[in-house]
């Protein structure tokens, strides 16, 4: 974790997508990546939530770095962390009320989501306002990227439809719309996308330790 | 008698947290690894589990309800968990420290699993009684060693497996975890509550 000043904003947000994403890479959080990506439009506000979350509470964090002792840092990025949570769910619960009724119980236990502590004790406490806005700008993005492709191949072969509307003809693999389908569905992306580092990039392919 | 029963069978086996509700596959992934750990963590887990949801009950029941606070559950019920995981982390770097060397990354960790939190905040919604809900903590706990357990025995032997490389590590965890969840989807319909 370099300090922000010799990384440009872009290459922090592609840092996000790209090299450390939350899901595939340095594969934190993974129970929402299973639980709510059996529709494009569940995965979709998933994705919104963890983003908007990620960015304020990073922003927040980041705010606040000097003035909270080094003992008790990490509760109070948790209160923080709940703080924004609570906010978020009670804004959905108004607006979308019909998927928060789906997606309610994970959209409370974002605030249980280790990649947005792990992002605000590794970036945000020791970084500037600005970059620390980038940075959960980027892992926000990576992680709906991730969730958004998920939960893509799952309702296009689970139900042969994306955002429930129908657009392949033939019967669909049911498979992949259970809730065992999920494990395969991300099993498959994570192993093809080291597939394409070990194959393009040189990498070793090796998947983060899984915390 | 007979209720409290069913509701260890649901949340263990029909209602399992991690195959069927897909919560704490973090740690799920990290400690199964090796057997000793995924029995340590099993052992820790479902201890804390029923405690925090007796704890929770309390606060929730006692103090939320009547002073109308319940929007604040998500704060209040993670500030109960951590500091009950911190204290237990204490007791036991005394009691047991062989067990603390071998799991400490994994009690601290404890705080940012999705399943401690969501029990208290799935009793809350529920109405369960007191004893419904450390009952329904205890069941969860079962069922989440459980899952240690079997995919920590299907680990060791994956170890020697001829895996394909890009698949090595999580991407085969979790398609082990798939197949076993599509083996507990026949439990489901065994008890409807």
């Amino acid at each position: 974790m370099s300090t922000a000043n010799d990384v440009s904003y872009t290459g922090l947000i592609k840092n996000g997508i790209f090299g450390e994403n939350p899901v595939f890479r340095i594969a934190l959080s993974l129970c929402p990546a299973v639980a709510v990506t059996n529709s494009l439009k569940n995965g979709l506000l998933m994705g919104i939530g963890v983003f908007f979350v990620q960015v304020l509470a990073n922003v927040s964090v980041s705010a606040v770095r000097n003035f909270i002792h080094e003992r008790i840092r990490l509760p109070a990025y948790i209160l923080i962390i709940g703080m924004w949570v609570t906010a978020i769910n009670l804004l959905l619960e108004a607006f979308a009320y019909s998927v928060y009724k789906q997606i309610g119980l994970y959209l409370e236990l974002i605030v249980a989501f280790a990649i947005i502590l792990s992002r605000a004790e590794l970036f945000a406490s020791k970084n500037k306002l600005i970059p620390s806005l980038f940075d959960g700008i980027g892992m926000g993005l990576g992680f709906l990227v991730a969730l958004v492709s998920i939960s893509f191949f799952r309702e296009l072969l689970g139900s042969g439809s994306l955002f429930g509307v129908s657009v392949v003809a033939s019967k669909p693999v049911l498979l992949f719309a259970l809730p065992a389908g999920g494990f395969f569905a991300v099993g498959l992306l994570m192993g093809f996308f080291n597939w394409i580092d070990i194959r393009f990039f040189g990498g070793h392919g090796a998947s983060g330790a899984g915390h | 008698m007979t209720k409290l029963l069913e509701l260890i069978v649901a949340a263990s086996l029909v209602n399992n947290f991690v195959f069927t509700r897909y919560l704490g596959l973090c740690i799920f992934m990290g400690v199964t690894r090796k057997m000793d750990t995924a029995v340590g963590m099993s052992i820790t887990f479902t201890a804390v589990m029923v405690i925090s949801s007796a704890l929770s009950w309390v606060a929730y029941h006692f103090v939320m309800v009547p002073y109308h606070l319940e929007f604040l559950k998500i704060l209040v019920f993670i500030v109960i968990v951590a500091g009950f995981v911190q204290a237990a982390d204490t007791m036991m770097r005394k009691v047991a420290p062989g067990l603390y060397y071998k799991l400490g990354i994994y009690l601290a960790l404890i705080v940012t699993n999705c399943i401690i939190l969501a029990v208290p905040l799935i009793n809350a919604d529920s109405g369960y009684s007191f004893i419904e809900s450390m009952v329904f903590g205890l069941g969860s706990g079962l069922g989440f060693a459980l899952a240690l357990i079997i995919m920590a025995s299907i680990r060791e032997k994956l170890e020697l497996a001829d895996v394909p490389k890009p698949f090595r590590g999580l991407p085969i965890a979790f398609i082990l975890t798939g197949l076993i969840a599509l083996a507990f989807v026949g439990f489901s319909g065994l008890i409807t509550l």
